[in-house]
C-alpha cells in the first residue's frame, strides 16, 4: 500500500491532460460538426424553400394546383396555378429520356462489364466519365443549335424545340451515370455465378441473360431510378430544348414546359413575396419531395445489393 | 515492485467470453511469459492493458488492471499510458513513412528532440532491433516497402523508441527468421534491466529460454502461473499445463 | 471427336452477334460526344482567339470577347472551393475516422446522397431564400458561391472519404498503440497518404462548379455588368450563364459566337476532368504499401 501511495504521486505527475489531449478533443468536436453539416444543409434547403412558399401552399387549392393545366400565375384578374401541364412536360421528357437511355446504358454496361477487357475497358470507362461531365447548359445549347434544325429537317415539322429534342438530350445526359452504376451492379455479381453457369455448358450470352442480369436486378433498378431522378431535376437543358408552351403534349413534336424550367424562366420576373413568386417556391417544394423519395428508394434498393 | 497488477479480469466480445477471472502480478524488470494455444485470450489480454479495447465497441472488460498502481481505466490521459507501453504484434507493420521517420515518430510526439538527439535515438533503437546494418544506408526508404522480417524489426525499433516501461510482445517471431529471432531474444534479455517485458508466445521453448515466470492460458482461463522452470519440469504442474508443454496439444 | 457441332457453331455465332450489338450500343453512347465536339469546333473554332478570351463583350453582347465571364467563373469557383474543401474534408474525416456504425451515420450518408440529388434549380431557390434574402448578402458572388459549395459538397466528401478509407487500419492501430492521439495519427500518417485522392476530388469539383448555371442565375450571376468583379459582394458574369444568354437572350448574335462560348466552356470542363482522370491513373502506379 505504501508503495502504491508513493507511486500514485509519481503517476499524478505523469497522467496529466496535455495540449495534445485537448487538441484531439477539439478536433473530434470540429469534425463532428462538419460531419453533420450535410444533414443541416438538407434541412436548411427544405426550411428555406418552405419559408418562401408556405403561405401559398397553405391557402392554395390543392386540386387546382395538381389537377388543372392552366398556368397563368401573373394574370392580374384571375390568376391560375395549375401545374398539371408542367408535370406532364417533365414526365413526358423524362419518360422519353428513359426510353432512350435505358437500352443504351444497359447495352453499354453489359459490353464494358462482360465483354471488354483491359485497355478497351479503361478507355471506355474514361469516355463515359467525360460524357457525364458535359455541363447541362452545353447540352441545352446543343439541343437548340444542332438537334433543333435536325428535327425540323428530318421530320418536316415547323418547330424543333419539343419533347423529342429534350427527351433525346436528357437521355444522352442520363445515360453515362446510369451506365456506370449499371456496370457496378454487374461487376458486383460474384464470378462464381458465372463460372457455375459456364460449367453447366451455358454460352456467354446465356450466362448474361439468365444468370448475371437477374442477379444484378436491384442495382440495375437503382440505376434506372437515379436516371429518373436526374431527369426530373434537370433544369438548363430542358429549359433550352423544350420550347415554351405550357400544355399537355399530344405528340413528340409538341413543345412543352417542365417544372424545373418554369421556375428558371419565371423567377427573375416575379416580385419577392408575390403569389407568383411563392407559387414557384411551391413547385420547388414539390420537386424537392419527389427527388427525395426517388433518391431514398434508389439508395435503399442499391444498398440491398451491397448487403445481400 | 509490482509493475502490473491484474484482478478478476474478464473479457467478452458480445456474448462470447474469451477470458474469465484472471488474477496475476507482474514484477518490474522481469520477463513474464504467457503461453497457451490459439484463442486462449492472450491477445485480448494484452489489448486491455494499454486500453486498446476502447476501439472495439463489441469488447467488454470487467475487473481491474493496475499499471504503476493506478487502474488503467482511471487514467485521465490514456495516450500518456499508451506511450509508456510498447507493443509488438505478430503482423509486421511498417508505416508509410521513411524508416527514419518510423522510429522518430514516438520521440517527436513526446517532445521536440534536437536533430542530433533524434539521430542517436534512431540508431540506438534500430541497432537493438537488429535492423541497423541493413537500413543504415537507406534511412529514407519507405518503411512500408521493406520485407516482412525487416518490417517486424522496424516495429520492434518503434516500440523501443518510446522508451517504454513495459514492453509487450505478442508472438513477435512469426514473421522473423530463426537467426534474427535469436538476436532479438538476446536483446530482450539485456533490456530486462531497463524495463519490464511481457512475452506472449506460441513457441514453448522460447518462453523457457527467456521468461522468469510464465502463465499458461487455456480456453479463457489462466490455468497456472509459476517460475518458468517449475512449469516445465513438473514442480507444481497442473495436468493440462503438462500436456501442453509436452506437446500433446496446441 | 472434338469438332465443333452445329449447336456449338450456332452458339458462337449468336455470341459474336451479341458482342457486336452491345459494342454498337456502347459506340452509339459515345458517338454523340464526338459529333458534338466536332460540330462545336467546326462552327465556333473560328471565333476563338486571344482577343476573344481577354476582351469584353461589345455591341450589346453581339460581338467582342468573354473575359468578364471567364473571370467571374474563376471568382465563383475559387470562393466555392474555399468554402467547400475544408468543410468537405473535415466531414469526410469524421465519417472515415470517427463515425460509429449507427443510425446517425446512416442519416448523414443519406443526407449526402440527397444533397447531390436535389435539382439544381431547387438549390437556386434555397440560395435565394437563405443567402440573398435571409442572410442579406444580396445577389453576390458570396451568395452564389455558397449555393455552389453546398451543391458540390458531396463530391469532395465522397472522394476524400474513399481515399482515407484506402489507408489500411493497421497503420492507425500501430500509431494508437504508441500513444498517438487520433488527430496526431490522422495528421502524420493517414491524411498525407490521402492527399492525392482528395486532390482528384477537388479537380472534379472545380469541373462541376464551372459548368453549373441554375444555382448562380438568381444568386449572384447576371446577364451583363460593365464592371469586373472586385469583391465577394459584387455581382458577376459567368461562362455558363453567358452561354445561356448569348444563345437565347440576345438578338442578332452571329452564329459563331455562342458556338465559341460553348467550345471554351466545354474545353475547360473536359480539360479538368481529363486532368483528374490522368492524375488518378498516375497514382495507381505509385504504390506506397
Amino acid at each position: 500500500m505504501g508503495t502504491h501511495q508513493q507511486t500514485d504521486l509519481a503517476i499524478e505527475h505523469i497522467d496529466q491532460r496535455n495540449l495534445d489531449w485537448y487538441i484531439d478533443k477539439a478536433v473530434e468536436i470540429l469534425v463532428f460538426i462538419c460531419g453533420i453539416s450535410a444533414i443541416i444543409f438538407i434541412i436548411g434547403i427544405f426550411t428555406f424553400i418552405t419559408k418562401e412558399g408556405y403561405h401559398f401552399v397553405l391557402q392554395m387549392d390543392w386540386s387546382e394546383f395538381f389537377l388543372t393545366q392552366y398556368w397563368f400565375p401573373s394574370d392580374e384578374d384571375a390568376p391560375e396555378f395549375g401545374i398539371l401541364a408542367l408535370i406532364a412536360g417533365t414526365a413526358s421528357v423524362t419518360g422519353l429520356a428513359m426510353l432512350v437511355a435505358i437500352p443504351f446504358s444497359l447495352g453499354g454496361a453489359i459490353f464494358v462489364a462482360e465483354f471488354a477487357s483491359g485497355k478497351t475497358r479503361e478507355f471506355l470507362k474514361v469516355l463515359v466519365e467525360l460524357l457525364a461531365a458535359i455541363p447541362s447548359v452545353v447540352w441545352g445549347f446543343i439541343g437548340l443549335s444542332i438537334i433543333n434544325p435536325l428535327i425540323i429537317q428530318t421530320f418536316d415539322v415547323p418547330v424543333g424545340l419539343n419533347v423529342l429534342n429534350a427527351g433525346v438530350i436528357l437521355g444522352l445526359m442520363a445515360a453515362p451515370i446510369m451506365t456506370s452504376i449499371a456496370e457496378d451492379a454487374l461487376n458486383a455479381v460474384p464470378d462464381r455465378y458465372r463460372e457455375a453457369a459456364e460449367a453447366m455448358g451455358a454460352t456467354r450470352w446465356q450466362v448474361i441473360f439468365r444468370v448475371v442480369l437477374p442477379a444484378a436486378r436491384n442495382g440495375l433498378l437503382g440505376a434506372v431510378l437515379l436516371g429518373v431522378g436526374r431527369g426530373f431535376g434537370e433544369t438548363m437543358a430542358v429549359l433550352m430544348a423544350t420550347g415554351h408552351s405550357v400544355n399537355i403534349p399530344g405528340s413528340l413534336f409538341d413543345s412543352v414546359r417542365a417544372l424545373t424550367a418554369t421556375i428558371a424562366a419565371e423567377l427573375g420576373e416575379t416580385a419577392v413575396g408575390s403569389d407568383h413568386y411563392q407559387a414557384l417556391f411551391a413547385i420547388g417544394i414539390f420537386l424537392f419531395i419527389i427527388t427525395f423519395i426517388i433518391n431514398l428508394s434508389a439508395d435503399l434498393i442499391v444498398r440491398g445489393v451491397r448487403e445481400g | 515492485m509490482v509493475k502490473l497488477s491484474v484482478g478478476g479480469l474478464s473479457i467478452r466480445y458480445g456474448d462470447n467470453t474469451v477470458l474469465r477471472d484472471v488474477n496475476l502480478e507482474i514484477q518490474e524488470h522481469e520477463i513474464f511469459g504467457i503461453i497457451g494455444p490459439a484463442n486462449a485470450g492472450k491477445t485480448s489480454f494484452l489489448k486491455t492493458i494499454n486500453r486498446m479495447d476502447v476501439f472495439d465497441p463489441n469488447m467488454h472488460v470487467d475487473g481491474t488492471i493496475h499499471f504503476d498502481g493506478r487502474d488503467v481505466r482511471q487514467w485521465r490521459n490514456v495516450y500518456a499510458l499508451r506511450s509508456r507501453i510498447g507493443v509488438v504484434f505478430p503482423l509486421p507493420v511498417g508505416l508509410p513513412l521513411s524508416v527514419y521517420d518510423n522510429v522518430a515518430l514516438a520521440p517527436r510526439l513526446a517532445g521536440r528532440p534536437s536533430p542530433a538527439d533524434l539521430d542517436v535515438i534512431v540508431e540506438r533503437c534500430l541497432t537493438r532491433a537488429a535492423l541497423w546494418d541493413e537500413v543504415k544506408d537507406r534511412l529514407d526508404s519507405l518503411g512500408s516497402l521493406l520485407s516482412g522480417g525487416q518490417q517486424q524489426r522496424l516495429t520492434i525499433a518503434r516500440a523501443l523508441s518510446q522508451e517504454p516501461e513495459l514492453l509487450m510482445l505478442d508472438e513477435f517471431s512469426i514473421a522473423v527468421d530463426p537467426v534474427t529471432t535469436m538476436r532479438i531474444e538476446d536483446v530482450l534479455k539485456e533490456l530486462r534491466q531497463e524495463l519490464t517485458i511481457i512475452l506472449v508466445t506460441n513457441l514453448v521453448q522460447q518462453a523457457r529460454r527467456l521468461a522468469d515466470r510464465t502463465a499458461f492460458f487455456l480456453q479463457g482461463e489462466c490455468v497456472e502461473i509459476g517460475a518458468t522452470e517449475d512449469l516445465f519440469t513438473g514442480g507444481h504442474q497442473d495436468p493440462r499445463t503438462r500436456a501442453y508443454v509436452e506437446g500433446k496439444f496446441g | 471427336m472434338f469438332e465443333p457441332t452445329a449447336l456449338n457453331r450456332r452458339n458462337a455465332h449468336i455470341q459474336s452477334l451479341f458482342k457486336l450489338l452491345f459494342g454498337l450500343m456502347t459506340g452509339l453512347l459515345i458517338l454523340p460526344v464526338i459529333v458534338i465536339l466536332a460540330t462545336l469546333i467546326q462552327e465556333g473554332g473560328s471565333i476563338i482567339s486571344i482577343d476573344f478570351l481577354f476582351s469584353r463583350p461589345t455591341d450589346g453582347m453581339t460581338a467582342g470577347g468573354i473575359f468578364p465571364a471567364l473571370l467571374g467563373t474563376m471568382w465563383l469557383v475559387a470562393v466555392a472551393l474555399i468554402i467547400s474543401v475544408p468543410l468537405g474534408v473535415a466531414a469526410a474525416i469524421y465519417l472515415s475516422e470517427y463515425a460509429p456504425e449507427n443510425w446517425l451515420t446512416r442519416v448523414i450518408n443519406l443526407a449526402i446522397i440527397n444533397l447531390a440529388g436535389v435539382p439544381s434549380i431547387v438549390h437556386a431557390l434555397f440560395g435565394v431564400g437563405a443567402f440573398v434574402l435571409f442572410f442579406n448578402f444580396g445577389t453576390s458572388i458570396l451568395a452564389a458561391s455558397l449555393t455552389l459549395a453546398i451543391m458540390t459538397l458531396p463530391v469532395v466528401i465522397v472522394a476524400t472519404r474513399e481515399s482515407l478509407q484506402a489507408v489500411p487500419l493497421a497503420f492507425r492501430e500501430a500509431c494508437w498503440n504508441m500513444g498517438a492521439t487520433r488527430w496526431q495519427t490522422i495528421r502524420r500518417v493517414v491524411l498525407p497518404n490521402a492527399v492525392s485522392g482528395i486532390l482528384t476530388g477537388v479537380i472534379l469539383e472545380v469541373s462541376r462548379t464551372t459548368g453549373e448555371t441554375a444555382p448562380i442565375m438568381f444568386t449572384g450571376a447576371v446577364f451583363f455588368t460593365p464592371f469586373l468583379p472586385q469583391g465577394v459582394f459584387d455581382q458577376t458574369m459567368a461562362m455558363s450563364l453567358h452561354l445561356f444568354v448569348v444563345s437565347t437572350q440576345v438578338p442578332g448574335v452571329p452564329d459563331e459566337l455562342p458556338y465559341g462560348v460553348a467550345l471554351v466552356l466545354i474545353t475547360m470542363v473536359l480539360a479538368m476532368n481529363s486532368l483528374s482522370i490522368a492524375f488518378r491513373m498516375h497514382l495507381r502506379g505509385k504504390k506506397k504499401w
